[in-house]
């Protein structure tokens, strides 16, 4: 038997949890050091998972299958394709980085790092599930602590609202995710009399529809939970109009829980949409096809517009990863190949880079004691490692060419115009407001004067903190330069994908 | 070595000596400016072996010097990037080269090295000079050494890596990665001294406006790759494509797809080469230091916006058939057109050294840009290469200029004067002689004085080319922005250099260092020269006694060679006559002109005046049209539609819910459930105890006697259901 590399990603940040929450509270060092340890060990690992996945053979791979509940057609399966084995190195690299900054936390770092690292362990099984069933257990396993470390160690002023806004607007949404899952289960029983949750299986059933409608989801069932199931994960996503959740929980969320809120949360919520709504419904996606691709547009032009009049910088973030977000769904929309390879690859640009934006935010703050602009200035000065990792941050951002994010929404771009032209016109106007944004950000944030009150007294930032920074702006360059390192994965991915809307 | 690999390799240098620069050498600012200047003429070196290897190749046009490798996977091909040279690019690379090392070693004096730290200087400001005392104990102030002088170098570095992978691309993609890095540049460079407000602006608006251009380029290249499934030029421009491309009708419009397409780059090229309505960045980029407008905002990145249309040029062109101009041709002559005549007026009314040479700048790239449009592929990049050495030759003259009134501000200590504005030199010709004598021969090349000057015979080759197809209103504005051209030229040399000093730090001004004339020396060479390779054959006198070699060259680029307009006195005398009488006038009008006095052309132009001296109000037109409204519409998004709607409804959901949930608990929970079958339920049962409670006696017996009646009946029961 194969060494269970899968299961053993996702269960390490739920025994450390165990372990930590275990520990004597009091002994604040030896749980950041168990901690650490537990997140490099998950980062070497994720990474071990990205560098042995096969190019060559393709499809689902390091797969491990147990019955579960074999009674309701539950198994405990687990698997990853091209476009999943990126995130599970993203959740890693988040997961990591995310420790890191996370060390002067002083307030209950116990129960901190413990739900941190539930929630890590929720993210790591959604994107390896191929159960539905296990999905779903996964998904409000990632999202429940959510409130816990929003409402406990987030910003006094807005966290019992903002934590409760999302809770609410997540469970809401895989309310709706739920009875459309429940719905494709059922049906896939009563046409076949296999009662089922393997999503190996349902794809099957769902590419077939267009062929022999005895045994796949008939069209018009397909239509009918499209919506639902897309959009209840979606939500997570941040799409319009529900994305309101997302940036006031980025500002109320402590620097590593919006890390891991933007950098792999909403990515969850975008892979969940296309992996059960996409991929098991297709003609529902053929269907929605305008819908998706209109809101999606709304989203990346209307956050962009907002992110720039916004006074706090960490509302300038949440809302420029609404508009970023609306990328990946409108590359998704597109159902093309160039619009999907890019949204794949922004799911993982977008995370690495807004991951480093709210940490770089956060050690700003935990200095300056304030993220209004206004209030802000010649930050540069003191923490030139912040500055020059945000300005790299905003390259990444506006899509210079030689970061990451150029690799990604280039091919987006493409498969839009591919698609619908007008759309790419519109969606591009994004580009020009995003540039403004972040250089407002920049302008305010770091040059002009240092404000008088702040002089002396911003203190340099620590080791471990440059680690963080230098390892993730190192990723988006890496992989701004050689998109080969993933480009060719998650078009693996894609194509799978491409095969189930029966285009290639 | 092989020349592609020599290509490869030529813009590795420039790059490497950023990071040197960046990471190492910081510190060291002669060891920063070595490693600089030096990679900068590695890449010069290289650039050369590969200009004379393609001069001396055959055929070249037919067969360049090309390579590529793959990129980025898509699916069952690869997005190719590779190196192209042939002889657009060869004598693109040429000019390139040459005045970006120059500049490089311009920027050692410029930026004062050897002189010492400056008294109050700090990073983020111009160096604002140094206290010395001499051997006799007399203090001076002396300019001071740039605080942020290694930087600088890192930056250039940078920039001219992003230029050398323009040129050298094969395809739109890594030529926009070029022109992205450049923007990026020409950002940081614009705003080098950051803790001036005005310069962060600048290049805060330098970059959005750019990038307006960028985005609409980017969608061109999208456009482009999903018509044709690759972004090599030389897979683009082969009959086939281009006439699939030509033929394919577009919903915008009605334009053909190749016209829709060569119509969004172009919009890329008015934000890089600063065309109306785009422009208004450039004149604002002068915040920057010098020798960055010198090469970025003159000699390079501005010329690769028409170098990018001149790549272009064969799609731009695809469903031209030699007589009526495609709609995309017209759009492209008119923007060219307007913005050469419309930015010579703005250059009329302006004081600032730097300022007249940035609306010179706009209004040159517009003549090529018409002329592109025109279809005069060859007189656009004539014209684009004489440019691009004598603009650099002026601004780095003016850059020495200014720097000689820097000497004298320090040296009088009044620093009310504004060591840029042309109103308070004067007699600057006896002072800074090799600065007068190079500034005078590149404006007579910006003015197109006959013969000599390289930018009569490129200049000349444009009107030659509008006169041979009939554009008229092309030619009769061209020649006026001409005539204007050489005016302001004139008003600039004599305003400068003529006449005497007006104010004590024009008598005080001083001739800058060899680092700065050796540049200026070396570009004035090619301003007078470089036109002599392209004089047309039939041109009286002098044509055919050397060949026009650039004619031949560089039409090999193209699929079919362009063929040579026919000779034609009537625009060469409106060449001779703008030139010569603009010169003129220039020198007339300003000879005169006395220290105190308003610029003579205030009184017969009017108001008119004050409209030009402000641009146009086209910098107030854009913020009360485009940056208001865009404010606005974000206002409107968060507070109306965000914070207002979409909050509001889910607020009101929790409102709804909240009254809800008061529903069911006081007016069913609590009085329903609760009291009536809750609490009444408990009641009866309470009450039922109360009055069972005489049954618990506490006595056996009667306990007993229960029992045992119970049992009686239940065996009866069972003996009944059993015998039944």
């Amino acid at each position: 038997m194969q060494f269970p590399i899968l299961s053993v990603i996702v269960f390490t940040p739920l025994v450390a949890a165990l372990i930590i929450f275990l520990m004597n509270g009091e002994r604040k060092n030896e749980i950041r050091v168990t901690a650490l340890a537990a997140a490099v060990f998950a980062l070497a690992l994720s990474a071990w998972v990205y560098f042995s996945y096969d190019q060559s053979l393709a499809g689902y791979q390091l797969i491990e299958k147990y019955d579960w509940l074999p009674v309701l057609g539950i198994s405990y399966h687990v698997g990853v394709d091209g476009m999943s084995t990126p995130l599970v190195l993203l959740t890693g690299l988040v997961m990591f980085t995310g420790v890191l900054i996370s060390w002067g936390i002083d307030d209950r770092p116990r129960e901190f790092f413990a739900f941190l690292f539930l929630l890590a362990g929720g993210v790591f099984g959604v994107f390896v599930a191929l159960d539905l069933f296990m999905l779903f257990f996964f998904y409000e396993i990632a999202v429940f602590p959510m409130y816990l470390l929003i409402a406990i160690w987030g910003w006094k002023q807005t966290r019992e609202y903002a934590a409760m806004k999302l809770t609410l607007y997540l469970f809401l949404g895989s309310v709706f995710a739920l009875v459309g899952a429940l719905a494709m289960y059922w049906q896939v029983g009563l046409n076949t009399g296999i009662y089922t949750f393997d999503m190996l299986a349902m794809e099957q059933v769902g590419a077939m529809a267009g062929m022999v409608t005895i045994f796949g989801y008939s069209i018009p069932f397909q239509v009918f939970w499209f919506l639902p199931v897309f959009l209840g994960f979606a939500i997570l996503g941040g799409i319009f109009p529900f994305h309101n959740w997302s940036p006031d929980g980025h500002v109320a969320a402590p620097t590593a829980v919006s890390m891991f809120h933007a950098g792999v949360l909403m990515k969850l919520g975008a892979f969940a949409a296309l992996r059960v709504g996409i991929m098991l419904l297709p003609e529902g996606a053929h269907y929605w096809q305008w819908v998706i691709l209109g809101l999606a547009t709304v989203n990346v032009v209307y956050g962009a517009f907002i992110a720039m009049i916004q006074k706090d910088l960490k509302y300038i973030i949440g809302f420029s990863s609404v508009s970023h977000m609306g990328l990946v769904v409108l590359g998704f929309a597109t159902l093309t190949r160039e619009g999907m390879v890019g949204a794949g690859l922004q799911m993982f640009s977008h995370g690495v880079m807004t991951a480093l934006f709210f940490s770089a935010v956060g050690m700003v703050y935990d200095r300056a004691h304030t993220r209004q602009l206004a209030e802000l200035g010649g930050m540069s000065k003191p923490l030139p490692w912040v500055a020059v990792a945000f300005i790299i941050g905003g390259l990444v951002s506006m899509g210079m060419p030689g970061f990451s994010g150029f690799v990604a929404e280039f091919p987006i771009f493409m498969g839009v115009w591919k698609t619908q032209w007008v759309v790419a016109i519109i969606a591009s106007i994004s580009i020009v407001i995003t540039a403004a944004y972040i250089l407002i950000a920049v302008r305010r944030a770091f040059f002009g004067e240092l404000p008088a009150q702040f002089e002396g007294h911003i203190h340099p930032i620590s080791v471990l903190d440059k680690v963080a920074l230098v390892t993730l702006c190192a990723v988006m360059i890496a992989l701004g330069v050689f998109p080969g390192l993933m480009a060719p994965l998650v078009e693996l991915g894609v194509q799978n994908v491409l095969r189930l809307l029966g285009g290639a | 070595m092989t020349t592609e690999t020599l290509i490869w390799l030529l813009p590795l240098p420039p790059l490497l000596a950023f990071f040197l620069i960046v990471l190492f050498t910081n510190k060291n600012k002669a060891l920063s400016h070595s490693i600089a200047v030096g990679a900068a003429l590695l890449s010069f070196a290289g650039s050369m072996v590969v200009f004379f290897r393609a001069v001396g190749a055959e055929h070249f046009g037919e067969h360049p010097f090309t390579s590529f490798v793959n990129w980025l996977p898509t699916g069952d091909t690869f997005l190719k990037i590779g190196v192209l040279i042939d002889p657009l690019s060869a004598v693109t690379l040429f000019f390139v080269a040459w005045t970006i090392l120059m500049i490089f070693i311009y920027s050692v004096g410029y930026h004062n090295f050897g002189q010492p730290q400056g008294d109050h200087d700090h990073k983020g400001l111009p160096p604002h000079g140094a206290t010395v005392a001499d051997a006799h104990g007399h203090q001076h102030t002396v300019l001071s050494v740039e605080p942020m002088y290694s930087r600088f170098f890192a930056f250039i570095g940078l920039f001219a890596f992003g230029m050398y992978t323009l040129v050298i691309s094969d395809n739109l993609l890594t030529l926009f990665v070029g022109w992205e890095v450049m923007g990026l540049c020409s950002y940081l460079l614009i705003g080098f001294w950051f803790a001036k407000p005005s310069a962060r602006a600048a290049g805060i608006k330098a970059f959005m406006t750019t990038r307006v251009g960028d985005v609409f380029m980017l969608l061109g290249i999208a456009f482009l790759y999903s018509a044709t499934g690759t972004l090599t030029f030389r897979e683009i421009f082969t009959v086939e494509t281009l006439h699939v491309l030509a033929t394919t009708i577009t919903p915008v419009f009605g334009l053909s797809a190749a016209g829709l397409i060569a119509l969004l780059l172009f919009i890329g090229t008015i934000g890089k080469s600063a065309q109306w309505p785009l422009h208004i960045w450039l004149p604002d980029a002068m915040e920057g230091p010098t020798p960055v407008s010198a090469m970025i905002h003159a000699a390079t990145m501005v010329s690769a916006g028409v170098y990018a249309v001149l790549r272009m040029f064969p799609l731009l062109t695809a469903d031209f058939h030699g007589h009526n101009l495609t709609p995309t041709m017209s759009v492209v002559a008119f923007i060219g057109t307007f913005t050469a005549i419309f930015a010579a007026t703005i250059a009329l009314a302006q004081n600032d050294i730097k300022k007249v040479l940035a609306y010179s700048t706009i209004s040159q790239l517009g003549f090529m840009i018409a002329a592109l449009g025109m279809g005069a592929y060859i007189a656009a990049a004539f014209h684009l290469v004489t440019h691009a050495f004598f603009k650099a030759l002026l601004f780095l003259g003016s850059g020495s200029v200014i720097h000689g009134m820097e000497h004298g501000v320090l040296h009088t200590g009044n620093h009310h004067i504004d060591p840029q504005d042309m109103l308070n030199m004067g007699g600057l010709r006896k002072k800074m002689p090799i600065t007068f004598w190079t500034f005078l021969i590149g404006g007579f090349a910006l003015s197109g004085f006959p013969l000599v000057t390289a930018g009569f015979w490129s200049k000349d080759e444009i009107l030659a080319d509008a006169f041979a197809h009939g554009h008229w209103t092309i030619l009769a504005t061209l020649s006026i922005a001409a005539l204007m051209t050489a005016f302001y030229t004139m008003r600039q040399i004599t305003l400068t250099f003529f006449g005497e000093p007006r104010t004590k730090e024009a008598e005080h001004a001083h001739e800058t260092p060899w680092t700065m004339t050796l540049p200026l020396a070396f570009l004035s060479v090619f301003a007078v020269g470089f036109g002599w390779v392209g004089i047309p054959e039939h041109f009286p006198g002098i044509g055919g006694l050397l060949p026009n070699w650039f004619h031949h060259f560089v039409g090999g680029t193209l699929l079919e060679h362009p063929e040579a307009v026919e000779f034609s006195p009537i625009p060469l005398i409106i060449s001779l006559v703008v030139a010569l009488g603009g010169l003129a006038l220039g020198w007339l009008v300003y000879k005169d002109f006395k220290a105190g006095q308003p610029d003579p052309l205030q009184k017969p132009f009017g108001p008119l005046y004050g409209f030009l001296q402000n641009k146009w109000y086209f910098d107030e037109f854009y913020a009360f049209f485009v940056i208001q409204p865009v404010i606005w519409i974000s206002e409107v998004f968060t507070n109306a539609m965000d914070r207002g709607f979409i909050d509001g409804v889910l607020h009101s959901f929790g409102k709804v819910a909240l009254w809800i949930g008061d529903l069911f608990r006081n007016k069913f929970d609590k009085p329903f459930i609760n009291e009536f079958l809750g609490d009444g339920t408990a009641a009866i049962f309470q009450k039922a105890g109360h009055e069972l409670r005489y049954t618990q006696t506490g006595r056996i017996q009667s306990y007993l006697i229960v029992s045992a009646s119970f049992l009686i009946v239940l065996v009866a029961v069972l003996a009944y259901l059993f015998l039944a």
